[in-house]
């Protein structure tokens, strides 16, 4: 599914050259549950987010789903994250003035799904994220819980291949997170790749693999 | 992205930024009224002189004493003055076949009194032939009578708000006035008609032109107005005028002709220029609403930079970005324009209802080229913020940084 070959990305601050990701290779396959764990500024969140090419590397390769990704255009690439990738973030990144179910509509609006198939998959999401009653609530109507499982209902109302979650229950309670995983990973097992970076040594411990990284570089363990 | 979820989606996110969008549709509605109410009154000072003109006759010359220095020649010697119009002068207008009736004008102030009371007001010596040539109507007595206009009668015509203020509700007719040190008897009163080129009508006494020539010891005429026998005959009208007056001045061409015409094509022109001046003005303001539009969108970028991270992580391309807020500042300016449309015709029929007699009316292209500015104002001017929110890097405006 995901093959990183030598990547780096540099980030120039001032005079100073900032070395974010330094030459990593990693592979992972379709299906894989993968946490990612390291200290605060080591290049999770980089790594995240040049995975989800929303970032591009300065050197090194990156062929997802078979197809090289670091010669395509913005087009392309946009193309890609609509059809294949889903995020979660930490903020959650709902948009405040729609709904619940308009906010797991977004995707499918921006790609020009029929509005009958819309419907039809949003309800099924909203189901699936046990937010049923709560379609048409606002953000700001939802608990921090329901309010990351609709941002995931986002995420995979596409149906993507790959899921990224960068620190998804870090603004939530324990009980709450502890939801989120859980939606997480009956997803992961029905066949979604899940990729989330994570500061909990708990949460790192459940994922099948885990991926250190220190100072821009990966230290793989099983 | 679908053009219906385009729409709907920006009209969600306008009725999202409540301020903005009225702030927005505020200064796009008054820069649009502003426009079309001031060039409605640009249009209707032009109409109003136009109608005046109208109200003339349109078969009319008037000559005036002196060449009038526009027509070029050599300048004047030094002292010469022009030469008298005299009333013989005039009279000898009316061999030309085609001229149907003159009426020479003689001009002054003088004071006016009757018992007590006393005004001073305009006097107009003229001969019978002017009140068809005017259409000036008395409402009581009769205008002056048919006669050798070279012989004066102390006879005298009053306006409506002279008789008004000289009699009260007493009987004006046959009663006797005093103009400076003269005896008249007022033998009728014009009917309250108003105005005509601005001159108030009410304020005038009409007396035989003789009478006022010595009344003014002014042996020139002020103006003469010749009456052609029809509007084609306009031209032969002007060319014999002018060769009869050479012929009595010693072949010298020292007479001035207008015609109707010629005076209601400069305003038209003068007026016209009013409009587009007033109307320019208006735009200005259009453009400083596109400026405040492209300011408050802006403003909309940095405060939603968050959201326009989140659509391009959820795949929408630059292009699509750059669409919505364009489309989102067009149906702003296109709301405004409405709105602005709809004030500026309760602006026009407040100006009709406080000035009934002044036609305030729009010129067909000023709502039309309002609108037009005004939405590609909204474009152009939304166009920077869009190009900045299509621009923004998602990983930066999802991280806050
Ligand atoms: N846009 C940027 N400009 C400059 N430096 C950046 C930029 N993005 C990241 N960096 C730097 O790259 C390094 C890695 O950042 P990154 O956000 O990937 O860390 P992280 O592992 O996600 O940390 P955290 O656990 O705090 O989220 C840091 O030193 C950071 O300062
Ligand atoms: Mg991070």
């Amino acid at each position: 599914m995901i093959e990183l070959r030598d990547v780096s990305r540099e980030f120039q601050v001032g005079d100073e050259c900032v070395h974010a990701l330094r030459h990593v290779d990693l592979t992972i396959h379709a299906g894989e549950y993968v946490a990612i764990m390291g200290p605060s500024g080591s290049g999770k969140s980089t790594l995240l987010n040049i995975l989800g090419l929303l970032d591009r590397p300065n050197a090194g390769s990156y062929r997802l789903a078979g197809v090289e990704t670091t010669t395509l255009d913005e087009e392309q690439r946009a193309q890609l994250r609509q059809q294949q990738i889903g995020f979660v973030f930490q903020a959650f990144h709902l948009v405040p003035r729609l709904t619940a179910a308009e906010n797991i509509e977004l995707p499918m609006m921006l790609a020009a799904v029929e509005p009958d198939e819309r419907r039809h998959r949003v309800d099924e999401v909203l189901q699936a994220m046990g937010l049923s009653d709560r379609a048409h609530h606002r953000p700001d109507q939802l608990s921090g819980g329901q309010r990351q499982r609709v941002a995931i209902g986002r995420a995979i109302v596409m149906r993507p291949g790959l899921l990224l979650a960068d620190e998804p229950t870090g603004n939530l309670d324990q009980h709450s997170g502890q939801e989120v995983i859980e939606v997480l990973e009956k997803l992961n097992n029905q066949g979604i790749t899940l990729l989330m970076v994570t500061h909990d040594p708990g949460l790192g411990r459940r994922a099948r693999r885990t991926i250190h990284m220190l100072d821009g570089a990966v230290e793989q363990g099983r | 992205m679908r053009a219906a979820d385009s729409l709907g989606f920006a009209l969600g996110s306008l009725r999202g930024g409540r301020v903005r969008t009225w702030l927005m549709l505020l200064a796009m509605s008054i820069g649009v009224a502003s426009v079309v109410v001031l060039t409605s009154l640009g249009e209707g000072a032009r109409r109003y002189v136009v109608n005046e003109f109208a109200a003339l006759g349109t078969n009319l010359l008037i000559m005036l004493p002196g060449r009038s220095e526009t027509k070029g020649g050599p300048p004047p010697l030094l002292g010469e003055t022009p030469r008298d119009l005299t009333l013989q002068d005039a009279l000898t207008l009316l061999r030309s076949p085609h001229i149907r009736r003159i009426a020479p004008l003689t001009v002054g102030n003088a004071p006016v009194s009757h018992g007590s009371l006393s005004r001073e007001v305009t006097i107009l010596g003229s001969t019978a032939d002017l009140f068809p040539i005017r259409h000036f109507e008395v409402a009581q007595g009769r205008p002056l009578p048919p006669m050798d206009p070279e012989r004066g009668a102390p006879v005298a015509v009053l306006g409506a708000t002279v008789r008004h203020e000289l009699f009260g509700n007493k009987r004006a007719l046959g009663a006797w006035i005093r103009i400076a040190d003269r005896r008249f008897r007022v033998i009728g009163v014009l009917t309250d008609e108003g105005e005509s080129l601005g001159q108030d009508l009410g304020e005038m006494v009409i007396i035989p032109v003789a009478t006022a020539q010595s009344l003014f010891n002014a042996p020139s005429l002020f103006r003469v107005l010749i009456e052609a026998t029809s509007l084609e005959a306009m031209g032969l009208a002007e060319r014999d005028a002018r060769q009869l007056i050479r012929l009595r001045h010693d072949g010298e061409d020292d007479v001035t002709l207008i015609t109707q015409d010629a005076i209601l094509a400069t305003f038209n022109k003068i007026l016209r220029a009013l409009t587009y001046t007033v109307g320019g003005i208006g735009a200005i303001s259009l453009l400083v609403a596109g400026i405040l539009i492209m300011n408050v969108m802006l403003i909309a970028v940095s405060q939603r930079t968050a959201e326009i991270g989140l659509m391009k992580a959820l795949g929408a391309p630059r292009a699509q970005v750059l669409r919505l807020f364009l489309v989102e500042s067009t149906l702003l300016a296109l709301a405004g324009s409405l709105a602005g449309l709809l004030l500026s015709v309760l602006g026009i029929l407040l100006l009709r209802y406080l000035f009934p007699s002044f036609p305030v009316v729009p010129p067909p292209w000023a709502p039309l080229a309002a609108v037009a500015v005004a939405s590609g104002s909204g474009l152009l001017f939304g166009l920077l913020p869009a190009r900045r929110a299509a621009a923004l890097d998602p990983v930066l405006a999802l991280s806050g940084r």
